[in-house]
C-alpha cells in the first residue's frame, strides 16, 4: 500500500516524520497512516509546549486503534496543523503534506533514520 | 503455525486489501477506508468474506435432540429452514462459544462457529454425544461463506447473475418472502447454495454457503451485480464497529469462558426447561445456569457514551466518576468512535449499582479519567 518515503526527510523507528527547517515539521508516515486506518481524532500539545525527543506528545485515534505520537525532536511548540485536527482525514490522504502535524523550534534531535533505514524497518 | 488463507484470498488481494491475520486466518482488515465500508452497509450493502467461520453439520435421527443436551437452547423447537442465536456452554454455565444453528432439513443442523473456537466446539460436540444417534462433520475447510449486508442487500441478491430459485430444492420458502434467521436453498450457475437471512452488523442482509472451489465466481458475480447499488467489499474493521454500535456481543471481548450468559444479557437463549426428548435430563452447563438466573448478578453488560472525543477502548477500567478518588466499577469490553453516531460508544461490565440508564461514569482512557454515561443497548437500531 505505501510508497517510498520522501528521500528529503528523516524518521523515527515509531513513524514520524522530521522535516528540518526554522521551524522544523513534524507528521507521522504514511506507514503510520495505513495501519492506524480511517483517523478520527488528533490530540496535539499546545502552542508553546516544551517537547522533548522520543517523548509522547500526543494522540492519534482511528475507528479501529490508537497510537501515541512521539515526537523527533526536543524544542517549543510554534504551530499544530489546525486544518488537521478539524478534518483529521487529511492525515490518511496527504500524511507527508496537508496532514502535518507540528511545527516546532528545535533545540536538538534525537535519534533519527534516512529514507533508506526507514523504508528497511518499515519493510520488516 | 501459517495463517489459512481463505477462498477468496486472491480476490481480496486483487482487490487491493489489507490483510491481518485472524483467528489463525489472513483475512482482509479493510479495502480503502473503514468509515467509508461502515457507511456503505449502513446505507447501501457490504460484501464480506467470512469463509474462517466454522460450520460444523450435524446428521441423523437424534440431531436436533443431541443440540437440546449439547447447547442451551431448545433446539428441538426450531423449524425446518429456520436459524437460532445460541450458545454453548461449559458444565460450569460459562460461554464456550456463541453459536447461530440453521436447520437445513428435519434431520440435520448446520452449527456455525466462530473461526477461533471452531476446532473447540466440534470436539466439545463430539464430547457430548454419548447415547444420541447423531453424526457430526466439520465442513469449515470445504465451506465458504459470503455476506450481503445493508438496505439494499435483498436487491443485489435478486439481480446477480447465476444465482436462482428452485422450488424442487429450496426448502418451502421463495427468496421474496425469506424472513429473518431463516433459511433458504437457491442455485448458483446450477449447484446449490445456502442463502440465510442472517447476519452481524445490525442491518438486513444475507449470509450465502457455497463449496470453496466456487466462491470466487459467486463473489464476482456479487460485485458486478451489487455495484449499480452501492455495495463495496467490507473487512473485518467495519464489521467490528459495524456489530459494536448494533450492540452484539464478540466472542473474546463481551463473551468468554468466565462470562455466563446471564452476565451478558443474554439469559433469554438460555431455555432453562425445555423438554428432554432423548438422553440425559439435564443439558451441559444446566445446574450452573439455572442457579445463576435466580442470583443476584456481581456485573451487569451495559453500553456506554463517550462525551469526549477519547475513546473507551477494550481493557480500559471504568470508573464511578470524573475526579480524582474515583473507584473502578468495571471494564470496556469493546469500544470505539462510532462513524454512524460520531461519538465514542463501549459496552463495559459494570456493577449492577452503577448500571441505571443515565448514570454518569468515566472511562480511565490512558491515564486520563473521560466522561461517559449508561445507555440502553443498542447504540443503532436500523430505520424500518
Amino acid at each position: 500500500m505505501s510508497g517510498q518515503p520522501p528521500t528529503d526527510l528523516q524518521y523515527t523507528a515509531e513513524h514520524e516524520w522530521y522535516a528540518a527547517g526554522a521551524p522544523a515539521t513534524v507528521g507521522i508516515t504514511d506507514v503510520a497512516a495505513d495501519a492506524l486506518g480511517d483517523i478520527v481524532y488528533l490530540e496535539l500539545p499546545a502552542v508553546g509546549a516544551v517537547v522533548a525527543a522520543g517523548a509522547v506528545v500526543g494522540e492519534i485515534e482511528s475507528t479501529k486503534s490508537v497510537s501515541e505520537l512521539f515526537s523527533p525532536v526536543s524544542g517549543t511548540v510554534v504551530e499544530v496543523n489546525q486544518a488537521a485536527i478539524d478534518d483529521p482525514a487529511v492525515v490518511n490522504a496527504d500524511p507527508y503534506g496537508a496532514g502535518w502535524l507540528l511545527k516546532v523550534d528545535v533545540s536538538g534531535t534525537g535519534a533519527l533514520l534516512s529514507a533508506t533505514e526507514y523504508a528497511a524497518l518499515a519493510a520488516r | 503455525m501459517t495463517d489459512q488463507h481463505s477462498p477468496l484470498h486472491d480476490e481480496h488481494v486483487a482487490l487491493g486489501a489489507t490483510m491481518t491475520p485472524f483467528a489463525g486466518w489472513l483475512m482482509p482488515l479493510r479495502y480503502s477506508s473503514d468509515i467509508a465500508e461502515h457507511i456503505a452497509v449502513r446505507t447501501a450493502a457490504g460484501l464480506f468474506d467470512l469463509s474462517h467461520m466454522g460450520e460444523i453439520a450435524v446428521h441423523g435421527p437424534d440431531a436436533a435432540a443431541f443440540l437440546d443436551h449439547a447447547l442451551v437452547g431448545a433446539i428441538s423447537q426450531v423449524k425446518p429452514m429456520r436459524a437460532k442465536y445460541t450458545m454453548i456452554c461449559a458444565p460450569d454455565g460459562g460461554i464456550i462459544d456463541d453459536l447461530v444453528v440453521y436447520r437445513v432439513a428435519d434431520d440435520e443442523l448446520m452449527v456455525v462457529a466462530n473461526a477461533s473456537n471452531a476446532a473447540t466446539v466440534y470436539d466439545e460436540l463430539a464430547g457430548r454425544t454419548a447415547g444420541f444417534t447423531v453424526g457430526l462433520r466439520d465442513d469449515s475447510a470445504t465451506t465458504a461463506l459470503i455476506a450481503v449486508q445493508g438496505p439494499r442487500a435483498a436487491q443485489i441478491l435478486r439481480a446477480t447473475a447465476g444465482l436462482a430459485e428452485d422450488a424442487a430444492i429450496s426448502g418451502g420458502t421463495a427468496f421474496d418472502e425469506l424472513r429473518y434467521y431463516a433459511c433458504l436453498r437457491m442455485r448458483f450457475e446450477g449447484q446449490p447454495v445456502l442463502v440465510g437471512r442472517t447476519g452481524y452488523t445490525g442491518e438486513d442482509g444475507y449470509e450465502v454457503w457455497i463449496e470453496a472451489e466456487r466462491a470466487p465466481v459467486l463473489w464476482r458475480a456479487l460485485l458486478a451485480a451489487g455495484e449499480p447499488f452501492g455495495l463495496v467489499p467490507a473487512g473485518l474493521a467495519a464489521r467490528d464497529s459495524l456489530r459494536l454500535e448494533a450492540g452484539m456481543p464478540l466472542y473474546g471481548n463481551e463473551l468468554d469462558r468466565t462470562t455466563t450468559p446471564f452476565d451478558a444479557g443474554l439469559g433469554r437463549v438460555v431455555a432453562l426447561d425445555k423438554p428432554v426428548l432423548v438422553g440425559p435430563p439435564d443439558f451441559v452447563g444446566r445446574a450452573a445456569l439455572a442457579a445463576r438466573a435466580q442470583a443476584a448478578p456481581e456485573r451487569v453488560l451495559v453500553g456506554l457514551v463517550g462525551e469526549t472525543r477519547r475513546a473507551a477502548r477494550h481493557g480500559y477500567p471504568v470508573l464511578s466518576g470524573p475526579d480524582e478518588g474515583a473507584t473502578v466499577v468495571g471494564t470496556v469490553t469493546s469500544g470505539a468512535p462510532s462513524p454512524t453516531l460520531g461519538h465514542p460508544v463501549a459496552m463495559a461490565y459494570v456493577t449492577p449499582d452503577v448500571a441505571a440508564e443515565g448514570t454518569r461514569l468515566a472511562v480511565d482512557v490512558r491515564g486520563r479519567a473521560e466522561p461517559v454515561h449508561v445507555v440502553p443497548l443498542p447504540f443503532y437500531r436500523r430505520p424500518r
